[in-house]
């Protein structure tokens, strides 16, 4: 009785560990967020230029969300489902785009799609340009935006029992059907998330586009080109928009993808 | 019928070897074996889950054993229900009806026949979320049976549930059984589940089959020392025959008739072991001193240990007997084995 219950040292050091990861990520963001003034932010949405950048941004990151969504699908299920030899393999290569470094991606890229590649050459020939287009642009970030994607749905689709599926396919439905009326309505959420992840990624990425596509410019080339050619005050306001256009989207599509209550 | 021929399935560090089963139409099969027998792995075999690595599978003279699991006429009912979680009871209950091609006035017929019997109509619109472990059972069995299958799968459909409900969903199979034309088969561990349910059954041991039989049959005659412990047979010993006469170490057992040959081993259930304070009466051919060794209570009775000589017996005793006989710990006691309760195999 009366004694002092003793706080543990490890309890004090994750209270300071979350603080201190907290205002490093929230501090320079808050800043920056916060210098411009509301002239400054209401002349640069008013700009055009910056405007097409932002749609530009948002457009090419949602399509390579989109192509992520269709190809990576069927493949994050094939991973979630099947043990096959190599598969150890095949899980280490879709992370490898994670830990290229970024120019290194967009010259991977360029270099497939140059005049001295058969596949440029082919590409050429059937009128798909990569280099300074938007198609470029959707390439590279498809590149650096899938493995977030892969990853996430994988993870979801192994959430799944695949005792659903079994009693699915005794009950007459085909290996299709089933993904249709029990996979895919069991993990469609996991899909959103996983297509949050592919575009939040794809909509910060820099390094590989400013090799493939200087131009038409995505609003991190612009902010990039501002703050070289003008200074750190010109380039912040394009930043904030960037800031909170995606924050809004993203945060509606966490909304979508929450559970309802009595499904938690 | 279904018939399993040289079904043998191979995994890292597991097979299921040489699997013969014959199931009659109809019929009430059991698989029993312990936790890692490989009971599940033949039910999904048979469904169509699992790739075998050799053998076949054979429902009503159709070869199914390459058959993809929907083309099988095969249902599978588990433990933990795997009800489908985004849909109603009815959209559970009516998930396969779409592929299969009945009159739809037969089918709703059926069903609505099927939810009566398993008082599951009050439930239909119900989300399956909240439900109790005995009702997301019973909507499990009415899904399975609403595609009128050849066979149905049952594993360990009991394992889940509360003891109350266990009974209940117990007391429903074997009444649909009775009303439906579709073969059940079912894994249990339980012996007294297979022994209430069953008509027969095969007992498993890692991997292969120890015995195939009526459940009667298996139960009072096991064939294999592993059966017999699986039987709740808790007195199995080693023994030497010479006419009437089992030799356990250095206890004589008197048996009603001579062993066949290549016997070896004597079983005597617990319950068929009688002690008394003074010596038996009656027509007992076997009764020994013995000495009490060792007292558990398993609850809604006693298991007694008992030496006589260097043989150990496990004697079970209601409470009351074990009250009466005021039994402890190095008492004397007299113990007596009808001849005709010493099985020999």
């Amino acid at each position: 009785m009366g004694t002092k219950r003793k706080i543990d040292p490890f309890f004090c050091i994750t209270v300071f560990s979350t603080v201190t990861v907290v205002v490093f990520i929230l501090f320079p963001l808050t800043e920056m967020v916060l210098q411009p003034s509301v002239q400054d932010l209401k002349d640069t949405i008013c700009d055009p230029d910056v405007l097409g950048s932002i749609w530009l941004s948002i457009y090419t990151s949602g399509m390579a969300a989109l192509i992520s969504f269709l190809i990576g699908t069927p493949f994050a299920y094939l991973l979630a489902r099947k043990d096959f030899f190599g598969k150890k393999l095949v899980e280490s290569i879709i992370d490898l785009p994670i830990m290229i470094p970024h120019p290194v991606v967009g010259i991977a890229i360029l270099g497939l799609a140059g005049k001295n590649h058969w596949l440029g050459q082919l590409m050429q020939q059937v009128g798909i340009q990569i280099m300074g287009t938007v198609t470029g642009i959707v390439t590279v970030l498809t590149f650096v935006g899938l493995p977030f994607y892969v990853n996430t749905v994988k993870a979801g689709f192994e959430a799944i029992p695949v005792r659903l599926e079994n009693i699915s396919r005794s009950l007459g439905a085909s290996l299709s059907e089933t993904f249709v009326r029990v996979t895919f309505r069991l993990a469609w959420r996991s899909m959103l998330v996983g297509i949050i992840m592919c575009s939040a990624r794809a909509i910060s990425e820099f390094g590989a586009v400013v090799i493939v596509a200087y131009h038409p410019m995505i609003a991190p080339v612009m902010i990039y080109e501002r703050f070289t050619a003008y200074g750190i005050k010109y380039s912040q306001p394009v930043a904030v928009w960037l800031i909170v256009v995606s924050l809004l989207l993203f945060l509606l599509l966490r909304i979508c993808s929450l559970p309802k209550e009595n499904q938690k | 019928m279904i018939e399993i021929k040289d079904l043998f399935i191979k995994f890292p560090g597991f097979a299921l070897e040489d699997i013969n089963l014959s199931i009659q139409d109809g019929e009430f099969f059991m698989l029993l074996g312990p936790t890692g027998a490989g009971k599940t792995l033949i039910l999904e075999a048979i469904a169509g889950i699992v790739p075998i690595t050799s053998g076949r599978i054979l429902v009503k003279g159709k070869e199914i054993t390459h058959l993809p699991p929907e083309q099988r006429g095969t249902s599978i009912v588990y433990q933990d229900y795997a009800l489908f979680p985004h849909l109603s009871v009815l959209k559970n209950i009516t998930y396969g009806l779409r592929y299969h091609k009945n009159d739809p006035k037969a089918s709703e017929k059926w069903v609505t026949r099927l939810m009566e019997q398993l008082g599951l109509q009050a439930l239909a619109q119900r989300s399956i979320h909240n439900l109790s472990g005995g009702e997301k059972q019973r909507i499990a069995l009415a899904r399975a049976l609403a595609v009128n299958p050849s066979v149905l799968l049952l594993d360990e459909p009991l394992s889940a549930l509360d003891p109350n409900f266990r009974e209940d969903i117990r007391d429903l199979l074997k009444k649909l059984h009775q009303e439906v034309e579709t073969t059940f088969l079912m894994v249990t561990h339980d012996f007294a589940e297979a022994m209430f349910l069953g008509q027969r059954m095969a007992v498993l041991n890692y991997g292969k089959i120890d015995q195939i039989g009526p459940v009667q049959e298996v139960f009072k005659k096991p064939a294999t020392p592993f059966a017999a412990k699986f039987m709740g047979i808790k007195n199995v010993f080693h023994a030497s025959f010479k006419d009437t006469t089992a030799r356990v170490n250095n206890l004589e057992l008197h048996l009603q008739s001579p062993p066949e040959e290549n016997k070896r081993y004597v079983a005597i259930r617990p319950e068929d072991i009688i002690i008394s304070k003074n010596g038996a009466s009656g027509d007992d051919n076997n009764s020994f001193q013995s000495k009490v060794s060792g007292v558990t209570d398993r609850g809604p009775y006693y298991e007694v240990s008992t030496r006589t000589g260097d043989v150990i017996f496990r004697v079970m005793l209601s409470k009351n007997d074990f009250f009466k006989l005021e039994l402890q710990k190095g008492k004397d006691i007299h113990l007596s084995i009808r001849s005709s309760d010493i099985h020999v195999f």
